[in-house]
């Protein structure tokens, strides 16, 4: 925070050295931008990447300070300079600044005759700037028409629709119903071929409704080799299950 | 006999080598866009400063005002050629003239101070006018009629400004020194006090 550099009207180099010197009362607290110097430490911070709060603190305490030295001395007790002063010098020091003001102010006035004197005087400048074309004014506008195109734009915008991006799952119960239906008509049938041209996702959960059967023993599972086709059986307790339904 | 009969004979003017260099002076100040010093037009024509000088005096002639819509003025330490006060209605109905459109009473107490006490800081420039001078000075460098000029000597000086060669050429002065004395200008300080005292006394008693 201390090594901020400053490039000022007034002043170029370290915040630190303009501290001291305004403390040494070798440079006007009123000649100093303060407005720039904050803007100054606002830049540097923003080229930090984490906000060191203890050198903002110090920042913060500091240009507070510098602030009250420029408000005492943009309002200085009221008469305290020229009190200081006899009343004639007071006079003769009012006077000069009056008189350098006033010659000024007729040098301006000297200029500005000088300027309407050589208002014909037209000499290529660069690339002489064309004069400048009448404006195109719009027509009247109805204020309320204005509103209504804004209401347009204040409304907020449709919700995005995401739901041809869920997944949809099937319920297991169905293939076990419908696996179940297979096995009542056959005994023996094959996975693959069963749930062949159905959507993936569905040929998962028909996977698990597999397993499921299989877990509570009404099916055997058998495969060759890996990725070959499964087959799926009833189990004999399922048989005898199904023998006693049928014979009662 | 054998040569062409010509109604102007030119052999008199095209044979004069001074008429050669003005000539040449003619092409350099009609490509410039700032005046060219006698320096300057003696380096590019590779002559002599009292034969550029000489020929200056050929072109100025034949570059008048009521002879020529093309003027030869002495401006911003150099010539320069401009426009024939005569066609200056013409000018201003095709050209603008932005860099003293519109200048204010503060724009102009300011040029004025830094003309006069330049190289000046906007500091000095605020204690003179009494009010801060940076929007001022800043419209006035934008113009082009004011340039920075350093800083002051103090560690950490403020910046000083000039009023630039666009300044004298736009106020149709040759030098700075062409600039009204101060003293001839306003009221006198002793003026001044004399009055603040008689006001003064009027009060005290």
């Amino acid at each position: 925070m201390r090594d901020l550099e400053l490039d000022l009207d007034a002043f170029e180099g370290p915040f630190d050295l303009l501290l001291t010197l305004v403390l040494k009362e070798q440079l006007e607290p009123a000649e100093i931008d303060i407005a720039s110097i904050v803007v100054a430490f606002v830049e540097h911070l923003a080229t930090r990447e984490a906000i060191d709060l203890d050198a903002c603190g110090e920042f913060l305490v500091l240009i507070a300070a510098l602030l009250e030295i420029k408000a005492r001395q943009l309002f200085p007790e009221e008469g305290a300079e020229l009190a200081e002063l006899e009343p004639e010098e007071a006079a003769e020091e009012l006077a000069r600044r009056l008189a350098e003001y006033r010659r000024m102010k007729e040098a301006a006035v000297w200029l500005r005759e000088r300027l309407a004197l050589e208002r014909d005087r037209y000499f290529r400048l660069g690339p002489a700037p064309l004069a400048p074309r009448a404006e195109r004014r719009l027509a009247p506008q109805e204020p309320a028409l204005l509103a209504a195109a804004l209401a347009g734009l204040a409304v907020p915008p449709p919700k995005v629709s995401l739901s041809h991006m869920a997944l949809r799952f099937p319920p297991v119960a169905q293939f076990l119903e419908r696996f179940r239906a297979v096995l009542r008509r056959r005994r023996v049938f094959d996975f693959d071929s069963e749930v062949r041209g159905f959507p993936r996702i569905e040929q998962a959960v028909a996977f698990l409704a597999l397993l499921e059967l299989h877990k509570t023993g009404e099916v055997a599972l058998a495969q060759v080799s890996p990725f070959a086709p499964i087959r799926v059986s009833r189990t004999a307790s399922e048989r005898s299950t199904a023998w006693t339904v049928r014979s009662a | 006999m054998d040569r062409p009969l010509r109604l102007i004979s030119t052999d008199s003017i095209v044979g004069n080598p001074i008429d050669a260099v003005a000539r040449t002076i003619e092409a350099l100040l009609v490509v410039a866009s700032q005046p060219l010093s006698v320096e300057d037009l003696a380096a590019a024509a590779d002559d002599e400063l009292e034969r550029v000088e000489t020929a200056l005096g050929l072109v100025r002639e034949r570059h008048a005002e009521g002879r020529s819509g093309i003027v030869l003025e002495r401006v911003s330490g150099g010539y320069a050629f401009r426009a024939a006060r005569e066609a200056a209605e013409a000018c201003g109905r095709l050209f603008e003239r932005p860099v003293e459109r519109g200048l204010s009473q503060a724009a102009l107490e300011t040029l004025a101070i830094v003309a006069y006490l330049g190289p000046v800081s906007r500091p000095e420039i605020a204690r003179i006018r009494g009010v801060a001078a940076d929007s001022t000075v800043a419209a006035l460098v934008e113009r082009g009629l004011v340039a920075e000029a350093g800083r002051e000597n103090a560690p950490g000086g403020a910046v000083r400004y000039r009023v630039t060669p666009l300044f004298e050429r736009v106020f149709g002065l040759d030098t700075l020194a062409e600039l009204p004395r101060l003293d001839d200008l306003g009221a006198d300080a002793d003026a001044i006090r004399d009055r603040l005292l008689a006001v003064a006394e009027a009060r005290a008693s």
